[in-house]
Parts: C-alpha cells; structure tokens; sequence
C-alpha cells in the first residue's frame, strides 16, 4: 500500500515547479513590440497559479480598454465620493450603499442629460461598456494569436449579453434610461429586487428559471469536476491534457469511481463541455428573462396563474378585501 | 494550524469593518412564527433579545386615580378650555395629572403653562397640546379601522418623552456636493431601515399621496402601469420602515409571491393600509400645520425646518401593536375618545381646514432669536 503524504489537501499550491522562464509562441513581426515585460517568479503568485508572472501582451485595444474602464472607475467613484458632499469617512462608511444613478423616467433616452441629473451615468456606461467590448475583441483576437478555439471569448460574450441587456438593450425597449441598473453595491442589489418585484416575480419567469438551473449547475459541475482532479493528482491526475490524450490510472479510477456512484461518468474532455455550456447558458438564458420582463410580460405571475404553474393555495383570509374598493380615493 | 493567525486577522478584520459601518445583525436565538400556508416560507423571525426588550419597554401606565365624572363641568370653573370643558372637574384634573406623567414629567405644568396664569395661551406648547388632544380624538373617533377599540392616548407615542422618540422629518443627510446626482437616495437612510433606497419615501406616500401600487393587473402590458423600478424602490422602502417599526417583516402583510394579491394577503394588511392614510391624514391636518408654532432650537424642527411628523414608528416603536394591544383608554374615553361639545374646535378636525387661529392669543413667537 502506498503512503501518501496528504499535499493534495493544501488549501494553495503545496509544492510549486519552477522552470526556465519562457517568453511564449512567436508573435507576427509587428506584434512582438506589444508583449511587454521582463518574466520573474513570484512565490505568492504560485501559491495559487503559475509562478511566473509576465510577459503580459496588452497592445492598442488593452491599452484603450484600460484607460476606459479607468474612466469608468473614476467617474462612478468621484460621483460617489460626491454624493456625500467629498466627506472620505462618510464615503468609506457608506460605500456598499452609494451609487452613480441613472437618469430618472422624466429624461427618457435623452443624450445626455445634464451631468448632476444622471449625465454622468450615461458617460460612465458608455466608456465601461466601450472597456468590456475592446476587452472582448483583444481576448478574441488573443485567441487566434495563440491557436486556439475561441471558447473563451464567446463565454465572455454570453456575459457581455446579460450586461448590455440590463444596462442598453432593455433601457432602449422601454424608451427610458431610467429602466437600467445603478452602479453601486448595495442599489443594484435592491435594482434587483425591486425588478423582481414590479414586474410580478421573476420566480415565475421560465427563463429565470433556466439561468437558476444553469448557474446552480455551473456551481455543481465545478465542485464535481475540481474535487475528482484534486482527487486523482496523486495519480497525475491533473494533467488533464496527458490524460485525455494518453488515459492512464488518474483517469480509469476517477470515471470508475463516478459509475460506481452515478453509473455514468464524464470523460477528460466532455466534462469541460458540460460546465462550457453550463456557464454560457446561465448568462445568455438570464438575459432573455431580463429582456423579456416589461417588454412583454408585465406581471410574472399573473402569467404563471395563466399558465398553470402557479401552486394553489386555499383561502386562508376569506375577509381580506382590497379596501381601495369602494373608497375611492388614492391608492 | 498555520491559517490561525491569518483567519483570526480576516475576522477582526471583518468585524472592525462591520462595526465601522454599523451593520445591525441579530445574534441568535431568533424566534420564527408560521403566519401563513403550510410551505410558503411565510414565517415572522424575531430576535428574541429584541423581543424581550420590547416587552419590558411597552408597559402600560396606571392611571393616577379613577376620576369622578359627576360634577361642576371644567368649563363652569376654568377659563380657556374650549376642547376639555365638557369634562367634570375630577376628569380635568385627572387628564392633566396624566398628560403630565406622559408628556413632560421633568418640566411638569410649566412646560406648557404659564403656572402664573393657567389659562393663558402665551406658551406655545399649550397651543401644541391641545391640538394633539384633537388629534387623539381624531383618532379614536375617524380611524377605528386602525387602532380599533385599543385606541391611542398620548403616551402611545410620547412614553414621557416631550418629543416622541419615533418620530420622521426630511432627512438629506450627508448633503450631496452640488454637482452630483444620488437622486434622494444610496446612502444610509434613517427613516427606511438603513437601506439604500429614497430616504425620503416616506414624505412621498406619509405626507403626499404618491401612489403606493407598482404592480400591472394583467400578465401583459396594457400600459395601465407605468411605474419604473424607481417607484417600485420608493414603495419599498415605505414598506421597509413599516416592517422596522412594527419589529414585522414582509409575510406579516404579504404573501410575497404575489405581493399586490389583497386574496392571498394576511388581514394585517388591511389594518396596515388604514394606517398609511391614517399618518397622511395626521401630518397633513395636524403636524404641518403647527410648524409655524416650533422652536427652530434643533429639537423641535428637522435640519431642513420641517415639523417633525407621524410615521408608523412613531407609535408602534418596534412591536407590532403598540403597548403590546393593551388599551389606556378606560378612564380617557370622554377626554380621548370623542369631540368635545365646542363646535368652534371641533371644525378644527375636518381635514383640510387650518388649525386654530392663534393671532389673538398673546403668546411669545418661538422661533424669534
């Protein structure tokens, strides 16, 4: 019987390789300028990924989705360090629970509305979305630099869907600016909320429902798949690439042990597809809720009521009668 | 062992911040009571050490002695007591011995008379007092779909304080720098339980009548419902200081799967619905229009010089039934419980007309410094 030393249950990377430092595959003629940066070990950095840090590839659309995301960040901070009168302690104390607002209904899709009326929020978007979108091309073209799939810039672009729902695309559907998410911790999180409630509950939205399913899974794909790796590393497990090329016994015993359990078990290759499209689907199903929610339904579940998947429940207040009945007046 | 002194950093950490920011956590235990269906998670969750200290702090005063209410009438022997003179001598002095014990146990007559001549009217908080004595009646006779037969006497909401503790004013603290946009909102606001939500929604739906309903009636859009998620925050937050005033929580109303849904509410919600317009009704009628009467002394105005007004804490103060459902009234209902025989005061009541004139009475103007 083998004695395993238990370094598989280190919390960080127990034992860290270190080897040449490498620059990585030749680039094209005209691109080798913008790989920037002498390579150095770092041994914080490889308690958690590799140990070498750099060279770091950040080119003209890096270097322009930098500086807006820059301008993003500072125009939402400073609006917020304003929003208490320029106090640092009260901005400090307060900063899960300031925000840069939107415009209120009254400007609609006004470009721009004066600053200090949701102006700010509408430049803010504007360069923070302008950062995420060249981000998005430079991960893309990154990709291709490399040779490989473009598996990653398309999650990213299922991501990128949700965020411009929420922030231009619904907005735009319903005529207002007003319509879209705050910038801040604790406003977005009642934004959310308070969607939810509006529009009648998101729970009966059946693709809220999906984008719950899929994230929930996404979560539960990750547990499965990171714990069977770190299970199996004492075999070599961890070299996925090796094992999914060349089986050896890391791999035999994690798929024996998921039939054993379940009776079927992913392989090497098909269990990142699961969690690929598992991740993709929770944004890109989410953001169809979203953009479905005032457009075209209105009360969630009053068309959850219309389509049978509203439990029923008896009549438990049989006195209980909307007082606004017969009096008349306001609310 | 070696992540012990770096979990115990990130906890004091966490707590120092915690405490910085002034989070307000329950420690257990927390009592839970099923209000509604079985499975519909519509439980009322209360910390029991708030819960105990609620109980202890809603204690009932003892009447100061059973009047007599046989006798000369307060107004054959007082002058100046156009609401109260209906009373019999024992139930005038009684009310007053009371209304002290309630109101201004420190100051005792003096803070609202001048105890040379009691029957002026040059101490504003005399002219104050009384219109609040109609307020009560107003109360008790107009809103019984609120305050049902319990009523309310002085101390539901004074509890010998001269200012109500629970009470709400304009709150646009901390002041935005000129150029910058937060819209009444994204800070810490007092008066809607901490959130960040618009901290003046109550001034929105407790003093103006904005309108509280959010919700479309149909599945599909008819365009009958315009209200954004902005509105939708506003009446949240109403409904977040509603919920911390009474200690209650959303499902005490609701059943939140379909909030607007009066079939599948709790009758709490009716009771609760009274009670919105019956605050309105009181700041508008008998709060705003006293304002011109308080001290601008940072006490008894708000920072932006708006009367302090009713709002739902103002009497409930953290249980659910203010003084735990026990009623004072046995010994006030000819004080508290109806209008006084005076038609002159009585108009008073009638929403929308102006309190008393007070340019013929010889007062000092506060306010003046």
């Amino acid at each position: 019987m083998l004695n395993f030393r238990p370094e598989y249950q280190n919390i960080f990377t127990a034992i860290q390789v270190r080897g040449h430092l490498e620059e990585g595959v030749a680039l094209p003629e005209n691109d080798e300028q913008f790989r920037r940066g002498q390579p150095f070990h770092s041994w914080l950095i490889g308690k958690v990924g590799n140990a070498q840090v750099g060279p770091i590839y950040l080119g003209f659309l890096g270097t322009v989705s930098l500086v807006c995301g820059t301008i993003a960040f500072l125009i939402i901070g400073l609006n917020m360090l304003a929003s208490v009168g320029w106090s640092p302690i009260q901005f400090v104390r307060q900063l899960f629970w300031l925000a840069l607002e939107p415009p209120g209904p009254e400007w609609g899709l006004k470009v721009i509305p004066p600053l200090d009326e949701g102006g700010w929020w509408l430049i803010a978007g504007f360069f923070l979305t302008t950062s995420v979108l060249l981000w998005w091309v430079r991960t893309y073209r990154r990709a291709v630099a490399v040779g490989l799939g473009t598996h990653v810039p398309w999650a990213f672009a299922s991501a990128i869907f949700l965020f411009l729902v929420l922030g231009f695309i619904r907005p735009l559907l319903m005529g207002s600016w007003s319509e879209a998410v705050p910038f801040g911790i604790f406003p977005h999180l009642d934004w959310t909320a308070a969607f939810s409630i509006r529009y009648g509950n998101l729970y009966y939205n059946p693709f809220h429902c999906l984008s719950i399913v899929f994230l929930y899974g996404s979560v539960l794909l990750f547990a499965m798949h990171g714990a069977t790796i770190l299970a199996v590393t004492r075999y070599g497990g961890e070299r996925e690439l090796e094992q999914i090329y060349d089986r050896g016994t890391a791999t035999e015993r994690a798929a024996l042990f998921w039939r054993w359990t379940m009776g079927f078990n992913a392989t090497m290759e098909s269990v990142h597809r699961w969690a690929w499209w598992f991740a993709v689907l929770t944004t890109l199903t989410g953001g169809i809720g979203i953009l479905l929610t005032g457009t075209v339904v209105d009360n969630w579940y009053l068309w959850g009521v219309q389509h049978g998947i509203v439990a029923p429940y008896p009549d438990l207040y049989p006195g209980v009668v909307d007082p606004m009945i017969g009096a008349g007046g306001a609310q | 062992m070696n992540f012990a002194l770096p979990m115990a950093a990130g906890a004091a950490a966490l707590l120092g911040l915690a405490s910085f920011v002034g989070v307000d956590w329950d420690a257990p235990p927390v009592h839970s009571e099923q209000v509604g269906y079985r499975g519909t998670g519509m439980n009322v969750n209360k910390d029991a050490a708030e819960v105990a200290a609620g109980i202890a702090a809603n204690v009932v005063p003892e009447s100061p002695w059973e009047p007599d209410p046989e006798g000369e009438r307060a107004s054959e022997i007082y002058e100046n007591v156009p609401v109260l003179g209906h009373l019999s001598d024992d139930q005038f002095t009684h009310f007053m011995a009371s209304i002290t014990e309630w109101v201004s146990p420190e100051a005792g007559c003096a803070y609202c008379h001048n105890v040379e001549n009691m029957a002026s009217d040059e101490v504003y908080t005399k002219i104050v007092a009384r219109r609040m004595i109609q307020m009560n009646q107003t109360i008790n006779m107009l809103w019984p779909q609120h305050v049902g037969v319990t009523g309310v006497t002085c101390y539901t909401c004074h509890r010998g304080n001269p200012v109500p503790r629970g009470v709400w004013y304009r709150d646009i603290e901390p002041e935005p720098a000129s150029n910058a946009y937060r819209d009444g909102q994204n800070v810490a606001g007092h008066f809607v339980g901490n959130t960040s939500m618009p901290q003046n929604a109550l001034e929105r739906y407790l003093l103006e009548d904005m309108e509280i309903r959010v919700h479309a009636d149909t599945a599909l859009p008819t365009g009958a419902q315009d209200a954004t998620t902005k509105e939708t925050e506003s009446t949240w937050a109403l409904m977040m200081h509603m919920s911390e005033s009474l200690g209650a929580n959303c499902v005490t109303c609701h059943n939140t799967r379909a909030f607007n849904d009066w079939d599948q509410s709790p009758p709490q919600r009716v009771t609760a619905w009274h009670g919105i317009r019956m605050a309105r009704s009181l700041n508008r009628d008998y709060m705003e229009p006293l304002t011109p009467l308080f001290p601008d002394d940072g006490y008894h105005l708000g920072p932006e010089d708006d009367v302090l007004k009713i709002g739902c804490r103002t009497c409930h103060q953290g249980v659910q039934k203010p003084l735990y459902g026990v009623s004072m009234m046995d010994d006030y209902w000819p004080v508290l419980g109806e209008y006084g025989p005076n038609e002159d005061y009585q108009v008073k009541i009638i929403p929308g007309l102006e309190a008393p004139d007070m340019s013929t009475s010889n007062m000092v103007k506060p306010g003046t410094k």
